[in-house]
């Protein structure tokens, strides 16, 4: 059995379906991801910054964000953006891809907010304590001090973040937006061969996600490094 | 305030949630006056030391620097800081830049100097300490003595009136106590006023004007280092003095 899947794979389904797993699928996993992990950052930073605001109403609204985000399904998530983002701006009715690019941002903007202020909390307040020692405001503190040595632990968990979501963007395949996992549902759909489409495509998320873990890690020792 | 003090406290009290740590000091710093500040651990001097500059906001009391209460919440700190320098015990020095960027960061930023004079102040500074050929190093390469005497420089770079010394050398290896010791003295020597909580118990009989001995919050005893190291009255500073001596 496992030889005639492997058969199947190389004779059925490659030949035939390949550029729908590598450029449809791979390609719409990566635009998607993308998006996700870019304006989520935009937005997690502006969160992060309410979050550590002094004012405590913005404070609550962000951690009352973050938690029921955090506290939730993505796939249902997923599903309130799939059918609320049409019926609060009836333009995207027929683009199902942004409303369900918009769940997903939502969901990674959570998460962003809490790497951005672990990030920043994680620099020894001895820092904030000698520059402003010196005389430098909060601002000038924070931007010439606390942030380029926050950014060392920020960017390798944003590139993190960023693996992780091209797995999480499977579930979007829930509303055929053609992502690997959608191409999975259709090939099948075609073919009759789950077992084999299972396997290409798993193939393909291991190989980038694993790919750009090995880079994030390698992009961290140097960040590290350079003290 | 009509007197000649650079720092006054008047009645500071500090609390951390219900830890009551400073209970009321009145203390003084004149132009050009050395004060040490001595006691057992957790009686307070690092939070004293803290309040003069509000990195710790006293919950009562005040604190006159240059005749101005920069205890008042109308008052912008930041501008009062330029004129005191702080040195901590864990040195502190911003990791992401070099020796001289860790120097003429604030002088710059703030607009004190321009980037030349900056860089020249940082040149002799860092001349002063022997350190001048670990201009453009970062931090993390330095022992912990170079860095602590980078650290003295950097708050010199503002050109401060005051220096507030937090332990200075408690946190390093007992071979390079000595160099950092050195820096101080050579600073105290040129007329800076400054206020430093220490260990060193001959160190702070040496450059002392004047000794503060604190216990549980108050300012216990006072006097010149002959009074508070040769003849003490108060029993807790006896006390204290004869299991450090
Ligand atoms: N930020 C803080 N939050 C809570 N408690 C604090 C804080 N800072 C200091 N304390 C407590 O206040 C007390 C006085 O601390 P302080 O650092 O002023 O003592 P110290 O005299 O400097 O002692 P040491 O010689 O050990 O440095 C200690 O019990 C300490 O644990
Ligand atoms: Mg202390």
């Amino acid at each position: 059995m496992f030889i005639e899947i492997i058969e199947n794979i190389f004779v059925k389904i490659l030949p035939k379906y390949w550029h729908l797993f590598v450029f449809e699928g791979l390609g719409y996993t990566l635009l998607l991801s993308l998006i996700t992990v870019l304006c989520g950052t935009i937005l997690g930073s502006l969160l992060a910054l309410l979050k550590m605001s002094k004012i405590p109403p913005f404070r609550w609204l962000v951690t009352a964000f973050v938690e029921v985000i955090r506290g939730t399904p993505l796939l249902l998530q997923l599903y309130i953006g799939y059918f609320l983002v049409p019926q609060l701006i009836p333009a995207l009715s027929s683009n199902k891809f942004v409303s369900v690019s918009i769940a997903l941002v939502l969901n990674s903007a959570a998460y962003v907010t809490e790497i951005i202020r672990s990030g920043i909390q994680a620099v020894d307040k001895g820092q904030t304590e000698a520059a402003r020692s010196l005389g430098l405001s909060q601002a000038q503190t924070m931007t010439k001090v606390v942030l380029p040595q926050a950014v060392k632990n920020i960017l390798p968990a944003l590139g993190n973040e960023f693996v992780a979501v091209i797995k999480e963007t499977s579930l979007a395949s829930t509303f055929y937006v053609g992502d690997l996992m959608t191409q999975y549902l259709v090939v099948k759909g075609n073919t009759f061969l789950a077992m084999e489409c299972l396997l290409v495509v798993g193939v393909i998320y291991f190989v980038v996600t694993f790919v750009l873990s090995r880079a994030v890690s390698a992009f961290e020792k140097r960040l590290k490094r350079g003290e | 305030m009509e007197n000649n003090y650079i720092i006054q406290t008047v009645d500071i009290h500090k609390s951390f949630e219900k830890l009551h740590v400073l209970k009321g000091v009145s203390q003084h710093v004149s132009k050009g006056e050395v004060v040490s500040i001595i006691g057992p651990s957790g009686s307070g001097k690092s939070t004293f030391l803290r309040c003069l500059n509000m990195l710790e906001t006293p919950e009562k009391g005040q604190i006159f620097f240059e005749g101005v209460d920069i205890s008042d919440k109308k008052v912008n700190i930041d501008i009062h800081r330029q004129k005191m320098g702080m040195v901590f015990q864990q040195f502190n020095m911003f990791p992401h830049l070099t020796v001289r960027q860790n120097l003429t960061l604030a002088p710059t930023t703030l607009g004190k100097m321009s980037v030349d004079e900056a860089n020249a102040l940082a040149e002799d500074l860092l001349a002063r300490i022997g350190l001048r050929d670990k201009a453009d190093v970062k931090p993390g390469t330095l022992s912990g003595g170079q860095k602590q005497r980078v650290a003295i420089v950097r708050a010199l770079a503002m050109q401060p009136d005051v220096m507030l010394f937090d332990e200075p050398t408690s946190a390093l290896d007992p071979e390079m106590v000595g160099e950092v010791l050195d820096v101080i003295k050579g600073l105290v020597k040129t007329g800076m006023t400054s206020v430093i909580v220490t260990h060193e118990m001959g160190f702070a009989k040496e450059v002392s004007d004047r000794v503060l001995f604190m216990d549980d919050g108050y300012v216990v005893e006072e006097g010149t280092p002959e009074q508070i190291f040769g003849n003490p009255q108060n029993p807790r500073t006896k006390d204290f003095l004869s299991k450090v001596l």
